[in-house]
């Protein structure tokens, strides 16, 4: 002991060991601890009951702009809540009649496919959650969210909000959960451009209001204003969903890839309330699992926090830059076929509203029979019907084996 | 600095947690960026005022607080405050012996030591961020050193 004793630090009796010899010991141990969370999922359950023990602190940070906001709402005049009002009033109509021929669209769409009845809206159900003002790290895109694990909430699941696609969660506690957005650098999302079907990836920059696509050849078909929907590839978000539209092309002499800027449809700049999705499975629409194949496909919409693979789902997008996604993007474009721009149009291309419209009318109507009817065994079906629909090299497009499988409800 | 203190331990807790507070408040990103990293600071202070009170175990749980605050990979900063604290405690005599400026230039090296050993983790982890508003925070960390030794004097020798 005495041996590490160095420089001009005295142990004090009765105290133990020396400063050297704790920080060998501490040296290790975080070492150790790095190592373990590296190989993901070994300290899940301990980051779980970490994040558990940070959320009081975490909102009591949060309760001072929780205070403002609510004395806001109070003092919220008449007038201005009427004018709201008119607005959402005016907005309801517009959505109402957009969506109108919604559901005959559904069932044309489904005898297209063969089956006797309409699908089922992709998203089964979802929540809401408030975004807990809360700073994680100033250089990322993060954001902490109030509902966690006792909600449901797994991680890797997609994060949403009326315009458009938010991000995924990436860490889950009890009450809690930490949200990665679109644009954060190390967030990737597969997407296809909406007008023409080619494949790509979606990048964050690290700025809010901009994501790049670099994977897409110099000579690829893609000009400003066009709308980017993701892919359904890539195991966490289902295909169709409006991800950002194109701002800016440059065409580089030197360089292979076009340079491409996209500004993200959702509102990253005002996030205030999010929603969080659960898909349904066996969905031909649903997100397909791409490096690991079906079992993280099938796992993801099983609401199930234990489910920890999922980890593997939300690093394959989001954590390796390197070649993974150079080649998931070759793979991507290799399969923009004709089945894919039958697939795009399938999913009305602004539909956002009009889709968050149609769920809340198929919650409420037409789900109970789908459930009545199919075996409902809930957690292991899920587990295995998209099984025959994941094999993501295969035909990740029309197959629709959805009329045997259980569309499974989630209460 | 009185290191005769009887028991500067409840102290040490409070203050670092009122600097965990203060680096996690939300702030608007400009002013996000060029946050000293408080919770650092103090973990040096407490380490050159009284290094046997928290030393580095006060060093490593407040970097492991930050892992899970800041969503890094659970030990990332555990390792680099646990090092710094670990340099500070063994020089503490020596630092604290030094006038307000030349301890702020010490600080400013801890904390790049510091933020380095963060940068290459990051890089070893797989999730780079190689921004260069990431070391700015050692610069106004410095910057702070001098009101912040005075803030938290105060605080364990009220009189």
């Amino acid at each position: 002991m005495a041996a590490f004793a160095a420089g001009s630090y005295r142990p004090s009796p009765g105290r133990g060991a020396s400063p050297g010899f704790r920080f060998t010991l501490y040296a290790i141990l975080a070492i150790v601890l790095m190592f373990l969370d590296q190989r993901r999922g070994w300290l899940e359950q301990a980051r779980y009951y970490l994040s558990a023990a940070a959320y009081p602190l975490q909102l009591a940070v949060n309760s001072p702009t929780a205070a403002w906001r609510w004395t806001e709402q109070i003092f919220e005049t008449r007038a201005t809540l009427e004018a709201e009002n008119a607005v959402l009033r005016q907005r309801d109509r517009a959505l109402e009649l957009r969506s109108q021929r919604f559901e005959a669209l559904a069932r044309e769409n489904g005898e297209l496919r063969g089956l006797r009845d309409a699908l089922p809206p992709v998203a089964d159900h979802w929540i809401v959650a408030e975004v807990v003002n809360v700073e994680l790290n100033s250089l990322r895109q993060r954001v902490l969210i109030n509902r966690g694990a006792r909600n449901g909430i797994f991680k890797g699941q997609a994060v949403m909000d009326s315009q458009g696609l938010l991000g995924q969660t990436m860490h889950v506690g009890p009450w809690s959960a930490e949200v990665i957005l679109l644009t954060d650098p190390e967030h990737a999302v597969p997407v296809q451009i909406e007008r023409t079907g080619v494949r790509t990836i979606a990048v964050g920059t690290g700025d809010n209001q901009s994501l790049a696509l670099p994977y897409l050849q110099a000579n690829a078909d893609v000009k400003p204003g066009d709308l980017l929907v993701t892919s359904g590839l890539g195991g966490v978000f289902p295909q169709g969903y409006p991800v950002a539209r194109v701002t800016e092309v440059r065409h580089d002499a030197v360089q292979p890839s076009a340079q491409v800027r996209a500004k993200p449809l959702a509102q990253l700049d005002k996030l205030h309330e999010v929603m969080l999705v659960w898909f349904r499975p066996d969905h031909p629409a649903a997100p397909i699992g791409l490096a690991g194949g079906s079992t993280i496909g099938s796992n993801l919409t099983t609401g199930n926090p234990d489910f920890q693979p999922q980890a593997v789902a939300a690093r394959s997008t989001g954590g390796q830059p390197g070649p993974s996604k150079a080649a998931s993007a070759k793979a991507a474009s290799a399969k923009a076929t004709a089945s894919t721009a039958a697939r795009t149009k399938a999913a009305p291309a602004k539909a956002a509203p009009a889709k968050t419209k149609s769920k809340s009318k198929s919650k409420s109507g037409e789900s109970k029979p789908e459930g009545a009817q199919k075996p409902s065994g809930a957690g292991p079906a899920a587990g295995t019907a998209p099984a025959g629909t994941a094999p993501a090299g295969t035909a990740p497009a029309g197959t629709a084996p959805a009329g045997t499988a259980a569309p499974e409800t989630h209460p | 600095m009185s290191v005769r203190q009887s028991e500067p331990r409840g102290r040490m807790l409070l203050t670092a947690l009122v600097a965990l507070i203060l680096s996690v408040l939300p702030l608007p990103h400009w002013l996000a960026v060029a946050r000293p990293a408080f919770l650092v600071l103090t973990v040096l202070y407490w380490s050159i005022a009284a290094p046997r009170a928290g030393g580095l175990t006060l060093g490593f749980a407040s970097g492991l607080a930050l892992d899970v605050f800041r969503g890094a990979v659970l030990g990332q900063h555990a390792l680099a405050l646990t090092t710094i604290t670990y340099v500070a405690v063994r020089e503490h005599q020596k630092i604290r012996s030094k006038p307000a400026f030349q301890q702020a230039i010490i600080v400013f090296a801890a904390l790049a030591v510091y933020e380095f050993i963060l940068f290459a983790i990051d890089g070893w982890s797989g999730h780079p961020l190689t921004s260069p508003l990431r070391w700015v925070h050692t610069v106004t960390g410095a910057i702070v050193w001098p009101l912040a030794t005075a803030v938290l004097e105060r605080s364990h020798s009220p009189r």
